[in-house]
């Protein structure tokens, strides 16, 4: 359960981390404001999630303890949220992808045995809506726009394809949290999710790139070279002041 | 806590006629207290605050803001204090630390030194509970209020017109779905050219 709960809490954390780098480097106003609006909201379910993990935890463990002071092979994220921002593009590309699967995720969270968990999921869900209807219309938006936007928003579909598949494929806790009647099937929203990235790609007329070797380890904390600097940036200042609060 | 019965009452019950004024004084006491984003909001206006109980008298009350007359009453040998549930709009939105506080501060300024503020995160906000003057304060203030029942399928597809708060024509444009704070979007009129924000169905 504490794998589970860690495992939602950091998909969130870091790709909340991530978006937060593109605070004040937005190509627009807007798509700042967006962008860090969507951080804002993963970041709070993150501690939500986080919050809750500790309190199962006991000890006197806190949020902080569990966002600050783990190092990389503890983090269960999986790989799709710590890669580079790049161009926008390949953010939105990150985003949408994520978004989708997040979606179907938290709808059915929903459903959890777990009362606490079906709370939160009833609540990210709705912010989680407003982000994949974000993403869905840029991804649209540059698929179908000039041949620039097109050619870019093709490769980091390309690049990050690959990432996919971890998002799909569920690691032991979380078959157990299955099992328990507590976690997402992930089967059971496959279909879903892979349906709603085909119908966008379609419609932003862009080509789907084609299945083939997966990444994967993110969710058992076999973690990209990337996670270890996003870290070193998030916790220096909890680790240079320990027990700073504000 | 001990509960000796369950039922409910209304204020036409003498029995706990005092508590229902210390309940009527906590409401009205909590009308002082903004939303620290929109000001012009108060608490209940916004929906965030989910019940209220007070213990007085070895006798517990609670009441919802749908219907601050009828409570759900009971015995208890709690000493006296008021328990309030307030539920945060979006995951992340930092105002809900400070609405906190500052309910505290509001019931003690009454004499209230007891309170706790406790958070709920079920059933979730909606702008479905945002009450009818506080929809026609946030028009006043300028921000477009939310236009329908907040349903996922419409966040997901909804295209809904929003009326211009100045001119209140429906000719209208979405420049940004992310406004100032997580719970707006920003709009501009196209006939009288003022960008404005909206209070999003959520
Ligand atoms: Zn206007």
């Amino acid at each position: 359960m504490q794998q589970y709960l860690l495992h939602i809490a950091d998909n969130a954390l870091i790709l909340g981390h991530r978006l937060s780098e593109w605070c004040g480097h937005g190509p627009a106003l807007e798509i700042d404001m967006a962008m860090t609006n969507i951080s804002l909201d993963l970041i709070g379910q993150a501690r939500n999630m986080y919050q809750y993990a500790a309190t199962l935890e006991g000890d006197g463990k806190t949020e902080d303890d569990l966002a600050y002071l783990r190092d990389v092979p503890e983090f269960r994220n999986v790989l799709l949220v710590e890669q580079v921002n790049g161009d926008f593009a390949n953010t939105i590309a990150r985003q949408f992808l994520f978004d989708t699967y997040h979606y179907f995720f938290q709808q059915q969270l929903c459903e959890s045995q777990d009362p606490q968990l079906a709370a939160m999921a009833e609540k990210s869900l709705k912010e989680v809506a407003y982000h994949l209807r974000w993403t869905s219309e840029w991804v649209i938006r540059l698929g179908d726009g000039t041949i620039e936007s097109k050619a870019r928003i093709q490769r980091a579909f390309q690049d990050l394809w690959s990432f996919r598949g971890e998002l799909l494929t569920p690691a032991l806790y979380e078959t157990e949290a299955v099992a328990a009647g507590v976690g997402v099937d992930l089967g059971a929203i496959k279909t879903a999710v892979e349906q709603k990235i085909f119908n966008v790609l379609d419609e932003a007329t862009l080509v789907r790139p084609t299945d083939g070797w997966m990444h994967a380890g993110g969710k058992t904390g076999r973690h990209s070279e990337h996670l270890g600097f996003i870290l070193a940036e998030m916790q220096f200042l909890q680790r240079a002041y320990p027990n700073a609060a504000w | 806590m001990v509960t000796v019965s369950d039922r409910h009452i209304d204020a036409a019950n003498v029995q706990y006629g005092a508590q229902m004024k210390t309940l009527e004084r906590i409401w009205e006491a909590l009308e002082n207290v903004s939303d620290p984003e929109i000001p012009v909001l108060s608490v209940l206006d916004l929906g965030v605050v989910r019940s209220v109980t007070l213990c007085q008298d070895n006798i517990e009350l609670t009441a919802e803001p749908e219907n601050k007359q009828l409570c759900h009453g009971a015995s208890t040998d709690q000493p006296s204090s008021v328990t309030i549930q307030i539920t945060p709009t979006y995951t992340g939105c930092p105002a809900i630390g400070m609405m906190a506080a500052n309910i505290r501060i509001e019931l003690l300024a009454h004499g209230f030194d007891k309170v706790l503020v406790l958070e709920v995160l079920t059933p979730a906000w909606t702008t479905d509970w945002m009450t009818a003057s506080g929809k026609q304060k946030l028009l006043a203030y300028g921000i477009a209020p939310p236009q329908n029942k907040a349903r996922i399928e419409k966040m997901l597809f909804d295209e809904t017109a929003v009326p211009c708060p100045q001119c209140a024509s429906e000719n209208t444009a979405c420049i940004s779905e992310f406004g100032s704070t997580a719970c707006k979007s920003l709009y501009r009129c196209l006939d009288c050219r003022e960008p404005f924000d909206y209070f999003k169905c959520h």
